[in-house]
């Protein structure tokens, strides 16, 4: 009995701790970007490995969960004769949802896993160290640039996630399933409102950016020195940033409704 | 140096193309308003605005020239509908406001009726005649009344006092 309740202490004390430990690695890069120099040249290098690269991922995912949720949205939509509403289904249900979440998801899998491991190698191979020697804060040049870029990168992928399935969808939609290119677009443009859907989906975007550059960056960097550990780390950042991003999502849409 | 920089040019395509697909859903779907001139804000007091919500479009001959800012309820609870107006339409004084329904069970919309006036419409005034929605379900109620027989008529007849405002 005793032992059991022990057990659940300790994982308790041992989540908090975790947890405590991540918003201190969050606060200390907060720290180190107020501090110059902000060493742009580093950020857009990063900006460029995690943004760029990760565009067609992006878009060609985009086109297709806009064409089969088009799909799959005409055939719902024609048993009620209701398929002129078939652009403010696509359009809400993207930019609401699964816009921010699925590109949450791919760039946990695309950038997030790669920046883990790119940070645990570093400091496998003692480069983190060998910065330290010479004065330099391993946080401050390798770890703020890839958080902002990840936290910048990913509102805008999002966006570019969400035209792209809005084009896939008019593609299924008008020219295979026959609706009227005018009443897709009006029936989304009618439905969809800035401040409710586009800004919140801003809102979940960026929430996600820097729960994924949080998590990435700190899994590297609490990495075990060793091969395994580095594996494993990168594992850990794209379960636990899934698992959150999704958890998160569901929190933000139930408080503010977005 | 030139591979860098034309990385640094690609980066800043990312970020460009980034802003354009954000500037498309706010401005073309999201149907933000850049509110420049402001519009011209007038309002109407209706008695039934059941299905009007706000951004609903305002139309003059089907044309759009505005839409609903805000819906609430005034001090004798009628129901209070601010409109934003283009600043280009000069509505006369005597204009008159209509809720209607595209299509049978579509989406309600304002109609205005301009009138005869010289006088057009300053910004914060009031558009005194309104025609307030048809509520369906009222309507086959009434319509259910008259063709059932007489003492069912008297019964519902009573309800359907009380049930009006």
């Amino acid at each position: 009995m005793n032992e059991a309740v022990t057990r659940i202490g300790r994982a308790a004390n041992g989540i908090t701790e975790e947890l405590g430990r991540l918003a201190a690695f969050a606060g200390r890069i907060l720290l180190v970007t107020l501090r110059p120099p902000l060493r742009f040249g580093e950020f857009w290098a990063e900006l460029f490995k995690i943004g760029v690269l990760s565009i067609l991922i992006i878009c060609v995912s985009g086109v297709a969960v806009g064409m089969v949720l088009s799909l799959q949205g005409y055939t719902t939509l024609v048993r009620f004769g209701a398929e002129n509403s078939l652009g403010a289904v696509v359009g809400l249900s993207l930019i609401r949802e699964l816009g921010p979440v699925l590109t949450a998801l791919l760039v946990t899998g695309r950038a997030g896993s790669s920046v883990t491991a790119e940070i645990g190698t570093m400091k496998a191979t003692e480069q983190l160290d060998g910065l330290r020697m010479m004065a330099i804060d391993p946080v401050d040049y390798v770890v703020r640039p890839k958080a902002w870029a990840m936290a910048v990168a990913m509102p805008l992928l999002s966006a570019m996630f969400i035209v792209s399935a809005i084009g896939g969808g008019y593609f299924v939609g008008v020219h295979l399933m026959g609706i009227d290119g005018g009443t897709y677009m009006s029936s989304m443009e009618n439905s969809v409102d800035f401040e409710n859907d586009v800004a919140g989906s801003l809102l979940k975007a960026a929430v996600f950016g820097v729960i994924v550059a949080l998590i990435s960056t700190y899994r590297g960097h609490q990495a075990q020195p060793t091969s395994a550990g580095v594996s494993a780390a990168t594992t850990s950042t794209v379960v636990l940033a899934s698992v959150t991003v999704l958890v998160f999502d569901y929190i933000l849409t139930a408080l503010w409704g977005v | 140096m030139s591979a860098n920089g034309t990385r640094d040019f690609i980066t800043g395509l990312f970020v460009l193309v980034g802003l354009v697909a954000l500037a498309y859903l706010s401005f073309t779907v999201g149907g933000l308003q850049y509110s420049g001139d402001g519009g011209l804000p007038v309002y109407a007091l209706f008695d039934q605005v059941a299905g009007l919500k706000p951004k609903s479009p305002v139309e003059i001959a089907g044309v759009r020239v505005g839409q609903v800012s805000s819906i609430g309820l005034d001090e004798t609870f009628r129901a209070r509908v601010n409109l934003e107006l283009d600043s280009s339409v000069k509505l006369p004084v005597d204009s008159s406001a209509a809720i209607v329904t595209a299509g049978i069970l579509g989406d309600r919309y304002i109609q205005l009726t301009p009138g005869a006036e010289d006088e057009v419409m300053k910004p914060g005034e009031q558009i005194a005649y309104t025609e307030s929605a048809m509520v369906l379900e009222r309507l086959i109620g009434k319509f259910l009344v008259n063709v059932g027989d007489k003492s069912k008529d008297e019964d519902s007849d009573a309800e359907d006092k009380e049930g009006t405002p």
